[in-house]
């Protein structure tokens, strides 16, 4: 239970740490929070030869409000997330979303861009950044990149991200005006991975779905969208029938593994709930 | 980059100079280099929470950072509370109210709840349990240390400690 050695770099800027990264030879890992890499260093599940701690970088945190979205820095904490106000403001689910990320002490020290980079198929970030149509930038030797959630998350705990690279920050895109919002979310302790959570978001105008998005966690090697189920809202006045049948699509759809969390028919079984109650919540929640 | 990296830092109010191994978790550093063996450590992965300390101002599990990263900063452990002959609110609720038993938990929770009574309103129980929910207790129940967190708030906050 005591991390492997390893070589340490606490890099001052961000040029450093990618210059690091670049020497490492794919040998590096990068050091955020440390509240998923130190455990599994602790485990001894990796033997990293270099950890580059980016936890000194200046302007690697922080919100910012920038037409039409918001800008989060890969290192913004996350106890900030949880408690800004512009994140409050414009993703009231992010808010809602965060007290169930893990509890009050690994919120101190946890980020953003550790959540996204480590991409635990049960974790809320990585789910909320599927439903919110993310992007993710990255940066290393060879330049930025920026890449759409929907195409970063790979597998368990598998990312689109190089070794070399360093995520940055993580874009969201403002919801339309007349959006509602659920998030919903099973786990077997309070600030546990979920068993299943499901997060939803319906845009309405005029008594009709205009748009609709329904994301899930906790089910699946990655964080999942069901456009199939989306599509059957849009253009349609929502009521219960509706919410109940397009949670038997996701329901059907999804392919939800067993574990000593659950087994796999118990979160088909939540999945189907929880779908149903979210897109009910979130088409009468706010217009 | 090195293999071995000079550090200082503050430790409960007293500053501290020394080469430690970058792969010397703090909690370790505390036991073992400073022998402040008041910080315990249960699971060494981060879930239980017994290992809680306080760096630069936020409760940290210290099974979970490296002694190297705590350079430039302050820590503050169990150790900064108060003495057999004068205990510190915290823990002087936490013996009235029976809040321990075997004390494997309780620093990690003191750290906790001191944290929580600096920065968060703690309303209701419901924000106390929400609080002490990364902080596990194979004896307790939880109860009493729920009590224990609400008495020493109402006294803390009252001598403004
Ligand atoms: C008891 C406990 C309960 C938890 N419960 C939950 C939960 O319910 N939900 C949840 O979502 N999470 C949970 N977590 C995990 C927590 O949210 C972590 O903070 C998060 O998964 C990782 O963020 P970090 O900053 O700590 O990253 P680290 O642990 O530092 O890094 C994680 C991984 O990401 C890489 N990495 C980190 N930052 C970058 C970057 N900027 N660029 C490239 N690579 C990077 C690292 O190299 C490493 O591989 C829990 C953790 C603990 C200890
Ligand atoms: S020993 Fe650190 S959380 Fe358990
Ligand atoms: S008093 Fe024994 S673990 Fe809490």
């Amino acid at each position: 239970m005591k991390p492997p050695p390893f070589k340490y770099l606490a890099a001052r800027t961000l040029d450093e740490a990618i210059d690091a990264l670049a020497c490492s030879d794919g040998e590096a890992k990068v050091l955020a929070g440390g509240q998923s890499l130190v455990p599994m260093l602790n485990f001894r599940l990796l033997e990293p030869a270099w950890l580059v701690d980016i936890n000194r970088i200046p302007g690697l945190d922080g919100i910012q409000d920038a037409a039409g979205s918001l800008h989060i820095g890969a290192l913004t904490r996350h106890k900030t997330t949880e408690n800004a106000p512009l994140i409050a403001d414009a993703f009231p689910i992010v808010t809602a979303a965060m007290s169930h990320v893990a509890h009050f002490g690994v919120r101190n020290r946890g980020t953003i861009g550790g959540s996204l980079a480590h991409a635990d198929p049960a974790a809320e970030l990585p789910m909320l950044a599927m439903l919110l149509d993310a992007s993710i930038t990255t940066q290393s030797g060879k330049g930025k990149r920026t890449i759409a959630a929907k195409d970063f998350f790979r597998g368990s705990l598998a990312t689109a991200l190089e070794p070399t690279e360093i995520l940055t920050a993580v874009t969201l895109p403002k919801l339309p005006p007349a959006t509602g919002w659920s998030f919903e979310e099973i786990s077997r302790r309070p600030g546990d991975f979920a068993v299943a959570a499901v997060a939803v978001t319906i845009t309405q105008q005029g008594g009709r779905c205009t748009d609709a998005r329904i994301a899930l966690a906790g089910v699946g090697a990655t964080p999942i969208r069901f456009p199939q189920a989306e599509r059957t809202l849009i253009g349609q006045t929502i009521d219960a029938a509706m919410a109940n049948a397009a949670a038997a699509i996701v329901r059907d759809q999804c392919e939800p593994q067993s574990d000593l969390q659950g087994s796999a028919d118990y979160r088909r079984h939540l999945v189907g709930h929880l779908v149903a109650r979210g897109i009910d919540v979130a088409a009468g929640a706010r217009s | 980059m090195s293999e071995s990296a000079h550090i200082r830092v503050t430790v409960n109010g007293s500053p501290i100079e020394c080469d430690v191994e970058p792969r010397m978790l703090l909690g370790d550093f505390l036991r073992t280099t400073l022998a402040l063996t008041g910080t315990h450590f249960g699971c060494e992965h981060g879930v239980c929470g017994a290992c809680t300390v306080i760096v630069n101002g936020d409760s940290t599990r210290s099974c979970l950072m490296f002694a190297v990263q705590a350079d430039g900063g302050t820590v503050e452990t169990v150790e900064s509370l108060g003495t057999i002959d004068a205990l510190h609110p915290l823990q002087e609720a936490f013996r009235t109210h029976h809040a321990l038993q075997c004390g494997y938990c309780t620093p990690g929770m003191l750290m906790t709840a001191l944290d929580l009574i600096r920065k968060r309103p703690l309303a209701n129980d419901a924000e106390i349990r929400d609080g002490l929910s990364g902080n596990l207790c194979r004896c307790t129940g939880y109860q009493n240390i729920v009590i224990a967190v609400r008495e020493a708030a109402k006294v803390i906050r009252a001598s403004n400690l």
